[in-house]
């Protein structure tokens, strides 16, 4: 190999710089780091287990957009019989009443960027 | 060594199946237990229709009561440009809404009038048909011509194929526009179709659509047309009603007392 101590080294300087972030953040002891997000106090639980809700909401979400939006359906009746209605504005923001503090302060943790809020409205930032 | 590729293969097959098996069984157990419902007291009708009496709309020349009751609980932006413009329910010159029925010596009070257009919610709507996406659709159940605005791509096949020219398309992101934002109702965003939905949202929850509940003379009225005793069938079986390009085979269930 022509060249190999240079090789060698550069690749070890590519390595270091391309995960520079992570010794970063272990240096400044954030590795752990994981958003706090803000709990409801109106109600001590949603509408399904938070387990389900934290890796299952979009898909919940999607079908709630369907079952509304083509089929009518409204309430959502939930296993132990609490009925909701099946909307992000009126049902989901009104216990997540900041969604700064809890979609957002998420989804800008996992780099994601839901549509949703093209079109539904805070009522917050309307006021 | 303890394994080969096969046998990995094989293995590693299996565990993938154990897993993906586990993740629906979650998801089964989970949604079983939920029902969904309509909501207690919805208008139920089997084909939603509305009569629009010109000669009572005509009296308060100059009243927009519903293009802004509506407009306003849609979140519909006002552009101020009619290139950009966006309406669900606007009024034309009676010479451009009835361009097959007006003449030379037409009634004064017609020739001289605005007619108020909206979506004619089609029995056999053309814009659906073209629609790739089935972003809008015919509701079997009541006849109403629905938006899916979660499904338009905005390709704009339904503002060619409607004749009536009740689509509208945000080439512009609408919600600068808007007035007042309206939170219980979703605005649009750029790049999506929209029209006149007969206010689904309101019949769901048993209220009539708002620019019916919005005209203080009760010009338009609305109802269901299978309904022998509906007062939109009592109108149109004693007066002589008419709708616009009729002759295009759509169907159109908004009808004009003249």
């Amino acid at each position: 190999m022509f060249d190999a101590g240079k090789i060698i080294v550069g690749l070890i300087v590519f390595l270091a710089l391309i995960t520079f972030p992570l010794w970063y953040n272990v240096a400044k002891g954030k590795a752990g780091y994981v958003p706090e997000l803000e709990k409801p106090t109106t109600a001590d639980r949603c509408v399904e287990d938070t387990d389900y809700m934290r890796s299952n909401h979009m898909d919940l979400l999607n079908e709630w957009r369907d079952l509304v939006v083509r089929e009518g359906q409204r309430v959502f009746v939930d296993s132990r019989g609490t009925k909701y209605e099946m909307s992000l504005t009126r049902t989901c923001l009104n216990c997540h009443a900041n969604k700064d503090k809890f979609c957002d302060k998420c989804h800008d943790y996992m780099g994601v960027q839901p549509y949703c809020w093209d079109c539904h409205v805070d009522p917050k930032e309307v006021r | 060594m303890g394994i080969d590729r096969r046998k990995f293969i094989k293995l590693s097959g299996l565990a993938a199946l154990g897993i993906a098996g586990r993740a629906a069984g979650d998801v089964v157990s989970t949604l079983e237990e939920s029902t969904t419902l309509p909501f207690e007291r919805p208008l139920v009708g089997k084909r939603w229709a509305m009569v629009i009496d010109l000669k009572k709309c005509q009296q308060h020349e100059g009243c927009k009561d519903c293009i802004t009751a509506c407009h306003r609980i849609h979140n519909v932006p006002d552009f101020d440009n009619p290139k950009d413009e966006v309406k669900w329910i606007w009024e034309e010159p009676f010479e451009h809404a009835f361009h097959e029925q007006e003449h030379e010596h037409i009634r004064n009070d017609l020739k001289h009038s605005n007619v108020l257009l909206l979506c004619n919610h089609c029995d056999n709507p053309p814009c659906t048909r073209v629609c790739p996406t089935q972003a809008t659709w015919r509701r079997e159940k009541d006849g109403i011509v629905m938006m899916d605005w979660h499904r338009c791509i905005g390709c704009r096949y339904c503002v060619a194929a409607c004749p009536y020219g009740s689509r509208s398309f945000n080439w512009r992101d609408p919600r600068p526009f808007i007035k007042e934002i309206q939170p219980n109702y979703p605005t649009r965003m750029r790049g999506v179709v929209e029209k006149c939905t007969f206010c689904d949202e309101r019949l769901a929850k048993g209220l009539l659509p708002a620019c019916v509940e919005a005209c203080k003379e009760k010009a338009l009225v609305f109802g269901d047309l299978e309904d022998a005793d509906s007062e939109v069938r009592q109108l149109l079986g004693s007066h002589f009603a008419i709708r616009r390009k009729a002759t295009l085979g759509t169907m159109p269930e908004v009808y004009y007392l003249v």
